[in-house]
């Protein structure tokens, strides 16, 4: 199948390699003028071997860090253009999606939408897109990792005079005591932190060696979030509910399948003091300023088995307050202040009077979500509530009707009984009409106040994948500081012909291995070595100048 | 004094201490003879000078931190000017940094004026001590606002030393689309300078109009022009009888206020164009690129490279951390989502994708030296961009007023 190339040091190279694994002769025919390629230390890769079938073609196509650099390029273009007209979740509430983009923004509006750039997230293409780079991240990550961590352990110390001649560091020096000098590198690069390898004649210093994973960790940090992302769409992984909640209602907390209540007692909104003397000059500027907004609850676990339909009796966890920036948090589950409605009305509070209003006859407080029937007032006067109208207004044939059932608008008839009329009398009552339906009332219902109450609304989460995420994000992190924080520096030294050879490479931070070989000659007394890639760029200015 | 004064002066202390540090830096590099091999020598003494100027002035910026804080009762990163102060501490964070491993003068030359500008930008900004609103009560956020700034100011040396890159080694003996970009890039910062002065001129002068208006939110409101009208709000209506407006600001420039600061960028760019005419003028036509580039003879190419790259190295997880990772933790915290595809949300992963492209780039050979100097330019845009202009256009949760 594959044929091995023999270096002429003896190392049986697989097919495809550049760099012979163990000395570092160049195996193929190169340009003498230019410095080695030392990327993935010239290790055959898969990918650059193969191509015959579908799939190495594939495999060759996605392992290629051009392909990876232009998948990056267009998710960026596409989340870009993804922000200029507001996404479908931010138009404001009801609009309808269909109409909005061309109706705000034209025919680009229209084209937006079509292209899906309103819902881009969850767009096809774009899906395809991130699976695309996901699959790029695997692909080049497992055709780089073997051949790396093969050439990586198969290093030999004395390389081959080409290999040291074509790094970018490189030096050399007449000397007459070559052993007596390693022997002294050697203790240099030690203190250096150095790992030294000695062979006869031969010095190889190494350093930060683990840090050529860190990419490889990176990009198992991204497939990771990648693998978070997808498990959102398994039900169960997420919990995401709204709720809306009165000041004094108990009710189950969505997504909690009943096994959590919650009470809210009180919906509290302050404001920064319009006297405070930091604040004074920006709340006269921009108006009132929000300072908190916060709920005050008790959450609630029913006790024993609940019966469909009834209200289980409930066994006090806690209290809390639920602010912005700081959830009730309980059993994996999150409980947010995300919204709130101030004032809505609850009850609704008459007097009877006579038709004058100057004789009053006892009062009655009507819930207006929960309105009772009958209400006595004592000493034989009684109020029937006959019909309820939460969201008035007269129907097509002119008769009262309601829209809704959120009082809105409310509306009642009455049914009044009392010790000299025992027959009743009704009367119609609307926030702004008291008609008796009966010309001859005697008796009527005076409106007497309202009682209002606010509603918080709360998001309730419970979501495994944040962790899976967050974890992702961490082995990413680590994975980038472990390859760009610490760096794969290594130095050869190799005596050759009554001349001591210094070369070296490191794959990032030229700067920092300068200052170890600086320290290194220094101790040996011999002249640093040449930064080759910098000669280059003078003679080729110098070039261009004369 | 009252803290707040207290604040603004230690800000101006910093401020002028950097141009005098962009002084002597620019001697220091100027005035090195040049050494064949490219090797930086000399310069050594008035760099550790400039270095110490910078240290003071960078002390001093610490001290309006803490004392703008004192003031505001919360850590002063919540509105324009204070963020925007801020991230000009930051970058001269990452000077500190970049000058204590490579101690080079060329870098301080070029990122000690850009600071001098990001200050003098934010300057403009309405200063008042504000309150905070609830979303933004969190420790989070200051944990992330910080870290997101440090990285950008780390990143931001990536572009100075890119910057520096193109300066020395793009020929301007003769005209081309390079020296065209090149003096393009200093238009956009000379454009900063324009948009401070005129800002600074028209306040001092009390220049105030007003016109009606529908917000971004929909409701009717008056707006104050402190700069004159040259685009007026959309559909608006002039309530005081002052200049303009010449035309109308787009309607579908939704951020905050953004007529009045679309108005303001049409004044950084005439004054940025006057600016800049008048310093080709004194230079007697000569490019700024070209006049720059012989002060920069010296620098070494390489060398510029490689701290570009190291200032990405080192500045791209210190911005992941902090725009990604704790900007997730506090949108968990203040809005029961850690990822929500707000535009600066978005804006933030644009800028962590397009460095990762970046670090790809350098794994072809060949994408080293000026090609990626210029991908480090686009990168110091990307992020301006997600400063100035997000704010502008698009309406989201974190556009300030
Ligand atoms: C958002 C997506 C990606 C991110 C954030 C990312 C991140 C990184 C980082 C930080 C490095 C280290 C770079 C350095 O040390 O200079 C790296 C290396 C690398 N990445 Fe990616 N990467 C991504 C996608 C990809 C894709 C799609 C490919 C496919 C070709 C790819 C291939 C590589 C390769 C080959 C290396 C070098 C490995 C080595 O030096 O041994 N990456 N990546």
């Amino acid at each position: 199948m594959s044929q091995e190339i023999i270096c002429e040091c003896g190392h049986k190279n697989p097919e495809g390699t550049i760099l012979c694994e163990a000395c570092g002769k160049p195996l193929q025919e190169d340009n003498p003028k230019q410095l080695l390629n030392m990327r993935y230390e010239g290790s055959a890769r898969r990918s650059q071997t193969y191509n015959r079938t579908a799939i190495d073609k594939i495999w060759n196509y996605l392992s290629s860090v051009k392909v990876g650099v232009t998948l990056i390029i267009l998710v960026l273009i596409a989340i870009a253009i993804g922000t200029i007209f507001p996404q479908n979740i931010y138009i404001p509430a009801g609009a309808d999606p269909d109409t909005f983009y061309k109706d705000q923004y034209g025919v680009l509006g229209q084209i937006y939408k079509t292209l899906g750039f309103d819902n881009l997230y969850k767009s096809w293409w774009f899906i395809i897109l991130i699976g695309l780079l996901g699959a790029s991240i695997v692909v080049a990550s497992l055709d780089r990792f073997f051949p790396l961590h093969r050439a990586l352990k198969n290093q030999k110390v004395t390389r081959h005079e080409r290999f040291m001649k074509k790094q970018r560091l490189f030096g050399t020096t007449p000397t007459t005591k070559g052993e007596e000098q390693l022997q002294k590198a050697e203790q240099a690069l030690k203190e250096k932190k150095y790992k030294v390898s000695r062979e006869k004649g031969a010095l190889l210093a190494e350093k930060g060696r683990f840090s050529r994973w860190g990419p490889y960790v990176n990009h198992i940090g991204l497939m990771v979030v990648l693998i978070a992302a997808v498990l959102r769409f398994i039900p169960g992984m997420y919990v995401n509910e709204t709720m809306w909640i009165r000041e004094g209602e108990t009710k189950a907390l969505p997504g909690t399948h009943n096994e959590y209540y919650i009470t809210n007692h009180k919906f509290i909104l302050t404001t920064y003091n319009k006297q405070d003397p930091q604040y004074k000059q920006a709340i006269k500027e921009n108006g009132s300023i929000v300072k908190s907004y916060q709920s005050d609850v008790t959450l609630f676990k029913p006790e024993g088995q609940s019966v469909l339909g009834a209200t289980p009796k409930l066994k006090k966890l806690r209290d809390d307050q639920i602010k912005v920036n700081s959830p009730l948090e309980f059993a994996g589950y999150q409980v947010f202040q995300a919204d709130y409605r101030l004032n809505e009305l609850y009850k609704m509070n008459f007097t009877l009077t006579d038709q004058s209003e100057k004789k009053t006859f006892g009062k009655l407080s009507v819930n207006l979500y929960n309105p009772k029937e009958n209400y006595d007032l004592g000493h034989g006067y009684k109020v029937k509530l006959t019909y309820y109208f939460p969201d008035f207004y007269f129907d097509d044939n002119g008769d009262p009707a309601t829209k809704s059932d959120t009082p809105n608008n409310p509306a009642f008839i009455f049914d009044v009984t009392t010790p000299d009329k025992p027959k009743g009398e009704t009367s119609f009552v609307a926030i702004k009409t008291n008609q008796a339906i009966s010309k001859d009332n005697q008796y009527k219902l005076t409106f007497a106040g309202l009682d209002t109450r606010n509603v918080s609304g709360l998001i309730v989460k419970r979501d495994f994948t944040v962790w899976i995420f967050f974890v992702g994000a961490m082995i990413f992190l680590l994975g980038v500081v472990q390859g760009m924080y610490w760096q794969h520096r290594r130095i050869w030294l190799r005596k050759i012909n009554g001349e001591l050879w210094l070369s070296a490479h490191t794959n990032k931070n030229w700067h920092g291995i300068k200052k170890d070989i600086a320290y290194l000659t220094d101790s040996l007394g011999i002249p640093e070595p040449v930064d080759q890639l910098e000669q280059k760029v003078v003679t080729e200015e110098r070039r261009k100048h004369s | 004094m009252s803290m707040v004064e207290i604040s603004s002066m230690l800000l101006l202390i910093a401020f002028i201490l950097y141009i005098f540090g962009t002084i002597v830096f620019t001697i220091s590099v100027a005035g090195k003879k040049f050494k064949k091999n490219g090797e930086q020598t000399d310069g050594k003494g008035l760099g550790i000078a400039g270095f110490v100027i910078t240290v003071i002035g960078f002390f001093s910026q610490v001290g309006y931190i803490f004392t703008r804080w004192k003031a505001d009762g919360h850590f002063p990163i919540s509105n324009l000017f204070e963020y925007t102060t801020f991230l000009s501490v930051m970058m001269i964070l990452g000077f500190i940094i970049i000058y204590l491993i490579y101690r080079n003068n060329s870098i301080g030359m070029v990122a000690l004026p850009i600071a001098v500008i990001v200050i003098a930008y934010a300057s403009v900004f309405p200063r008042e001590v504000e309150p905070l609103i609830p979303a933004l009560q969190s420790n989070w956020l200051m944990i992330h606002v910080t870290t997101v700034s440090l990285g950008e100011g780390i990143l931001t040396l990536s572009f100075v030393a890119g910057l520096v890159y193109l300066l020395r080694v793009i020929d301007q003996s003769k005209r081309s689309a390079r020296t065209f970009w090149l003096e393009f890039v200093l238009l956009f910062l000379i454009c900063a300078v324009g948009f401070a002065l005129v800002s600074g001129i028209f306040q001092a002068l009390g220049y105030s109009e007003k016109f009606q208006w529908v917000n971004e939110k929909g409701n009717t409101a008056t707006l104050e022009y402190n700069v004159p009208a040259i685009a007026g709000p959309h559909d608006g209506k002039k309530l005081t009888d002052g200049f303009g407006p010449v035309f109308q600001a787009p309607s579908w420039m939704n951020g905050v206020n953004a007529p009045k600061k679309f108005n303001t960028v049409i004044w950084s760019v005439i004054g940025g164009l006057v600016i800049y005419g008048i310093i080709r003028l004194v230079l007697r036509g000569r490019r700024i690129g070209a006049v720059l580039n012989r002060i920069v003879m010296n620098v070494n190419p390489p060398l510029m490279d490689e701290i570009s790259y190291r200032a990405v190295a080192i500045g791209f997880p210190v911005f992941t951390l902090g725009g990604i990772v704790f900007a997730a933790i506090w949108a968990q915290q203040a809005w029961s989502r850690f990822w929500g595809w707000d535009p600066k949300e978005v804006w933030a992963l644009i800028t962590f994708f397009f460095y990762a492209a970046y670090l790809h780039f350098r794994l072809s050979r060949g994408w080293e030296g000026e090609k990626s100097a210029w991908l480090s330019v686009i990168g110091f845009v990307i992020i301006m961009f997600n400063l100035i202009f997000v704010n502008l256009v698009i309406a989201g949760l974190h556009s300030y007023a």
